[in-house]
């Protein structure tokens, strides 16, 4: 399986989005999310950015106010989960053009679309970002 | 930034944004989504809304769902957007169904058709956004409806398209392996690809694969291993590349692979090791996806069969990663580490200093990492120092799911590596101190049966030690506030047992001590129970030692409160706790040995001591016993039923009160069936339909008197009771067939059937305990890696010693080969519903018709236990096995309800045979535990599954820094 959930949420606690690769009720995701935000956003710089969670190992990252937050298998390479993290955020820069949150905001389905491209089951299946974004930037084009 | 707020999203949908983003608290946030909801629910029906305003109405009910509220009133309009033309809001459809909807929903059907329908259009982004959300929706059942569409479009000539129908048939293997089990080649033909995309997408459904079957997937070493070499050297695109690393995410992927073909097979390693020592000189360690691949190579090294110079290697790149500064890379290295030193132990000592600074790191992530590497280093030389640092740091956290695990892992080492009792109870008392209401209760039983087992050593007098040390040790916690009821249970317990035993203390104080537990934790009945029962075995002890009782106050307050507690095992034990006082020493030692826990009842399956009675109320003109298979004559009872029903059914409705339940049978029904109504009705048919004739049951309690009782209970317990025997049993008039059972009992000695009694039932609860698959996984914890322990496989030895010098018992092995054989004997015979504890409230009941052998009966009802249990435990570990305490309160509620059926027969025959219930069941607890042995030594090393699970739950813990022990390397490394 490997990925079992790939959040956004910023600094205060704000889910920004939120997608799941193993079916977790409304109430199951809140709690979850509640608990895991408190406990990275608790971290300081120094500390890993990696962070047990009952059975799933939480990799995240923070840019600017937003942070990423990926739960993964036990047995998944940290280090790596961290940079599809980057890899996920370059590829939004490269779309929306230095991005930030309220262009995630603003275009959640968008940002939606490049994780469909990305991950599948739980597992990471593009990393090229010229073939994330064709398909977003043909229905751009024909909207 | 330029694309905020673009064209087509109007002021409505950007101005609710704009009010999230700047929503200061969650309750403000809340409010906001509300008020959105209120705004949408009205809107979303409004006629004619345009199609793009009604994408934005979909992604503002996928913003309620993302912010924690319910959107389900939109979810049709999501789906109904899956149907539209347009490309874009075709995807925005099918996302937000996937976000919505599980894929059990009852929407699913609706868009199933859909789906289907897009998977054929010529556009192949439509087929992209379809095969999106199949990989979704699909569930096992709707997997045909678009198997064959997918298969096709693994030749699509689209890649994309190509790579997301091989994700769709990867999501139909995991949803439901065997529905694509003729189609897993598909995946071995993709990795051969000519596009790199498909190619590194079917690598995740080919790990799968090959984590399952490795063997099946030997040939295509070579493969990966020029696929590897290829992205190594930068063959693919450079649109792969990362940070300067050809396509890192595909080299780690094939790493994974390689380590699970390697593990064990020295042939398919000799293929790698080129490819990986490149990729190994290679990596740039400035980046961290070059870390990331290094970490994979390490993870690979560890795996496969062994090579000095890539170990080599590996160990340089550990040590880089633990002399990094970055915590990340020093989480790795420690990872890393635990890996390596399964292979090369002597690598840990270079890195002590790394390790410890780790250990005392106040970054909790790195700490349980840590922990995790010296839980998979510990010895029985730094048993000691580990467990203790663990138990420090299970103090120091309040993350329950840690601390149990932790408590656990402490637990485990400690049965593990124990260098002194001393030191074990200690221990033991720490983590159940602290964590007694988090570690599993069978943790506690198993304490209990170590200390009464002993460690193992032939020496009976160190056993005697640790048993009077465990003592010592509980009499001062005991009066402890706040103490977990599971370590409570073990105090009682072995106090109840050993107590007394060194004369260290007199009966008095124990029991002084008891009673005072017993008191401080009024409301947990599981504790007064253990309690009650101690206190039982001191004064049975101090009976059959001859010396005279004295029950203190206190002690005699506590047994008249309990005899009138709610708790009918209290009650039960409190009487039985009276009965056993009154009662001389001969009598008490024979039902109360003195530590006699680990003993083996022998079991008279032929209830050959019964011959005598079976011959005497043949005498007197009882039916003989005819096996259940031969009986005939069913017919006449559902006839019988079927008047029962039509009579009852006359009356459905009934306004006057209902008859107190009464030992005769009102004489409305004539007196043939009169006869059979009390002996048939108590036992449901199999086939009894309980719908139906519910309303036929309640009216019909005043026809049927007490037994309707009884069934009603049946029905609460789900149970469908047994075949009923023959109708030739009816035919003996009723007061004729009780005569024989009250002549009986009456002269014969009761104290001889009684402990029989308790043999029977001992055997017929025993099953139950056994089969309980967490039993089993303890036991295989406790006795199991006979690599590594030193202790641990000497006590099993010890243990079948021990009953081998017991003239008549068999040892546990033995037994169980038995036991199985006897279960496949048992196939044969006709299938009997499992009997619930209900069950054994029959055989009294039964006991009043002496036409048919209440014995027989009886065996006939152990047997199916035993086959149904143990075919439960040989099924999965999911069967969840009542606890111990369950069982004995089942068991004496099933001997109260014995009773009330059966008012009939004689109050001294039904008292003893429930007493000797409960008698047996004191042993249980032990017994039970015991008998673990069979079904672990059988179990153990045939488990990788297992293992594999332990290892999992192993790799996360932690650690607490307390001040630098100079001691401590020394310990841990040397």
């Amino acid at each position: 399986m490997g990925i079992r959930f790939v959040l956004m949420v910023n600094k205060q606690g704000q889910t920004r989005l939120a997608q799941y690769y193993e079916y977790l009720t409304l109430e199951e995701r809140r709690a979850l999310e509640g608990e895991i935000v408190r406990k990275c956003l608790a971290r300081t710089e120094q500390q890993c950015s990696f962070v047990e969670h009952r059975n799933y190992k939480i990799v995240y990252r923070r840019y600017a106010s937003l942070f990423f937050l990926v739960g993964v298998d036990n047995d998944e390479n940290e280090l790596a989960i961290l940079e599809f993290i980057h890899l996920l955020v370059e590829t939004m820069d490269r779309h929306f053009g230095n991005v930030c949150e309220l262009d995630i905001m603003f275009h959640l389905e968008k940002a939606h679309f490049m994780l469909e491209e990305m991950v599948m089951n739980g597992c990471i299946v593009e990393t090229s970002k010229s073939n994330i974004l064709a398909p977003i930037q043909l229905m751009d084009k024909a909207s | 930034m330029g694309s905020q707020g673009g064209f087509g999203q109007s002021k409505e949908f950007l101005d609710l944004v704009k009010s999230i983003g700047e929503a200061r608290s969650k309750a403000e946030e809340d409010r906001i989504v509300l008020h959105e909801i209120e705004t949408l629910k009205r809107r979303i029906t409004e006629p004619d809304i345009p199609k793009r305003k009604m994408k934005e109405y979909i992604i503002r009910l996928v913003y309620i769902e993302m912010l924690g509220h319910d959107a389900s009133f939109g979810y049709i309009h999501a789906v109904k957007m899956t149907h539209d033309d347009s490309l874009l809001l075709k995807r925005t459809g099918y996302l937000a169904v996937t976000l919505f909807l599980n894929e059990d929903h009852d929407l699913i059907i609706l868009i199933v058709n859909t789906i289907q329908k897009d998977l054929k259009s010529d556009n192949y982004l439509v087929v992209c956004a379809a095969l999106n959300a199949v990989c979704k929706l699909i569930n096992e059942e709707t997997i045909p409806a678009v198997l064959p569409q997918v298969v096709d479009l693994l030749g699509h000539s689209k890649e994309t398209v190509r790579k997301k129908a091989v994700m769709a048939l990867h999501r139909f293997y995991q949803r439901s392996p065997s529905s694509v089990t003729h189609l897993v080649s598909n995946f071995r033909k993709r990795l051969c690809d000519n596009d790199p995309g498909v190619m590194g997408a079917t690598l995740c459904p080919l790990f799968d694969l090959i984590t399952i079957d490795v063997n099946s997937y030997k040939d295509l070493v070579i493969s990966f291993v020029n696929i590897l070499k290829q992205v190594a050297e930068r063959r693919l695109p450079k649109s792969y590349d990362y940070h300067q690393m050809p396509a890192p995410f595909i080299q780690i992927k094939l790493l994974k692979i390689l380590a699970l073909l390697g593990s064990g097979d020295k042939q398919a390693t000799e293929n790698m090791y080129t490819v990986v020592g490149d990729i190994m000189r290679k990596c740039d360690t400035s980046s961290n996806i070059g870390n990331a691949v290094l970490y994979e190579c390490i993870c690979c090294v560890s795996s496969v069969h062994p090579n000095p110079k890539l170990l080599e290697a590996a160990a340089d790149a550990i040590s880089k990663f633990l002399k990094s500064d970055s915590h990340n890379l020093k989480y790795m290295g420690i990872d890393g580490l635990g890996r390596l030193i399964k292979i090369s132990p002597e690598i840990a000592e270079q890195h002590q200093l790394a390790v410890i600074d780790c250990l005392e790191d106040p970054d909790d992530t790195l700490k349980r990492k840590t922990f995790e590497l010296l839980y998979k280093m510990t010895k029985s030389s730094n048993v000691e120092v580990i467990v203790d640092r663990m138990i420090g740091y299970m103090i120091s956290i309040n993350d329950n799911h840690y601390k149990t695990e932790i408590a656990s892992r402490c637990i485990e080492l400690a049965e593990q590596f124990a260098p002194s009792n001393h030191w074990f109870i200690q221990t033991m008392n720490k983590v159940f101190e602290h964590a007694g209401d988090l570690v599993n209760i069978k943790v506690a039983h198993n304490l209990m049966r170590l200390i009464a087992e002993g460690f193992g050593e032939d020496d009976d007098t160190a056993d005697s030690q640790l048993r009077s040390s465990a003592v010592e040790s509980y009499l001062r916690i005991i009066g402890e506030p706040k103490l977990p009821s599971a370590f409570l249970q073990v105090i009682c317990w072995v106090l109840g047992e050993y107590g007394t035993t060194d004369g260290k203390y007199s009966a008095s104080y124990i029991t002084g001590k008891l009673c005072d537990v017993a008191e401080a934790h009024s409301s947990d009945d599981i504790v007064k129970a253990y309690a009650v029962t101690a206190l039982m075995k001191i004064y049975a002890f101090e009976i059959a030692a001859g010396r005279k009782v004295d029950v203190l106050s206190e002690c005699q307050s506590l047994i008249e409160e309990l005899s009138a507690s709610h708790s009918t095992d209290l009650q039960q034990r409190a009487y039985e706790l009276q009965a056993v006082i009154s009662l001389d020493a001969h009598a008490v030692e024979s039902i109360m040995p003195s530590d006699a826990s680990c003993e083996d009842i022998e079991i008279d399956k032929n209830v050959s001591f019964l011959n005598n009675y079976v011959q005497q109320s043949l005498e007197k003109g009882a039916q003989p016993y005819i096996p259940e298979n031969e009986r005939s004559g069913i017919v006449n009872i559902s006839n019988f039923r079927n008047e029962d029903q039509h009579e009852t059914s006359t009356h459905a409705l009934r306004f006057e009160a209902y008859d107190l339940p009464k030992p005769s049978v009102p004489s409305r029904i004539p007196p043939a069936t009169l006869a059979s109504s009390t002996e048939l009705v108590p036992v449901p048919e199999p086939s009894y339909p309980r719908e139906i004739h519910q309303a036929a049951s309640v009216s019909s309690v005043s026809d049927t008197g007490p037994s309707e009782l009884k069934l009603r209970l049946d029905g609460v317990q789900k149970k469908w009771g047994r075949p009923t025997y023959s109708s030739s049993a009816p035919s003996t008039s009723d007061s004729k067939s009780q005569r024989p059972v009250n002549v009986l009992t009456q002269p014969d000695g009761v104290g001889s059937i009684n402990s029989k009694a308790r043999d029977v039932s001992y055997d017929s609860r025993r099953p139950q305990v056994e089969v309980s698959p967490e039993k089993q996984k303890l036991a295989a914890s406790l006795f199991g890696g006979t690599s590594k322990t030193e202790k641990r496989p000497s006590s099993t030895n010890h243990k079948v010693s021990k009953t081998s010098s017991h003239a008549t018992d068999k040892s546990h092995v033995t037994e169980g080969v038995a036991l199985s054989s006897e279960i496949a004997a048992k196939k044969t015979t006709p299938v009997q519903p499992p009997p619930d504890l209900l069950d054994l409230g029959e055989p009294a009941v039964t006991s009043s018709a002496p036409s048919v052998d209440p014995f027989k009966q009886l065996e006939g009802l152990l047997d199916p236990s035993q086959d149904t249990s143990v075919r439960n435990y040989s099924a999965d570990g999911a069967t969840k096995t009542p606890d111990i305490m369950s069982l004995y309160s089942d068991m004496y509620t099933s001997g109260l309800i014995s009773n009330v059926p059966n008012p009939v027969s004689t109050d001294r025959d039904e008292f003893n045979l429930t007493s000797g219930l409960s008698d047996a069941s004191d042993r249980i607890t032990l017994g039970g535990n015991t008998d673990m042995h069979s079904t672990q030594i059988s179990n153990k090393g045939s488990n990788p599954k297992e293992s594999l699970d332990k290892d999992a739950l192993v790799r996360q813990m932690g650690v607490t820094p307390s001040t630098q022990n100079p001691n401590l390397f020394r310990d841990l490394l040397s």
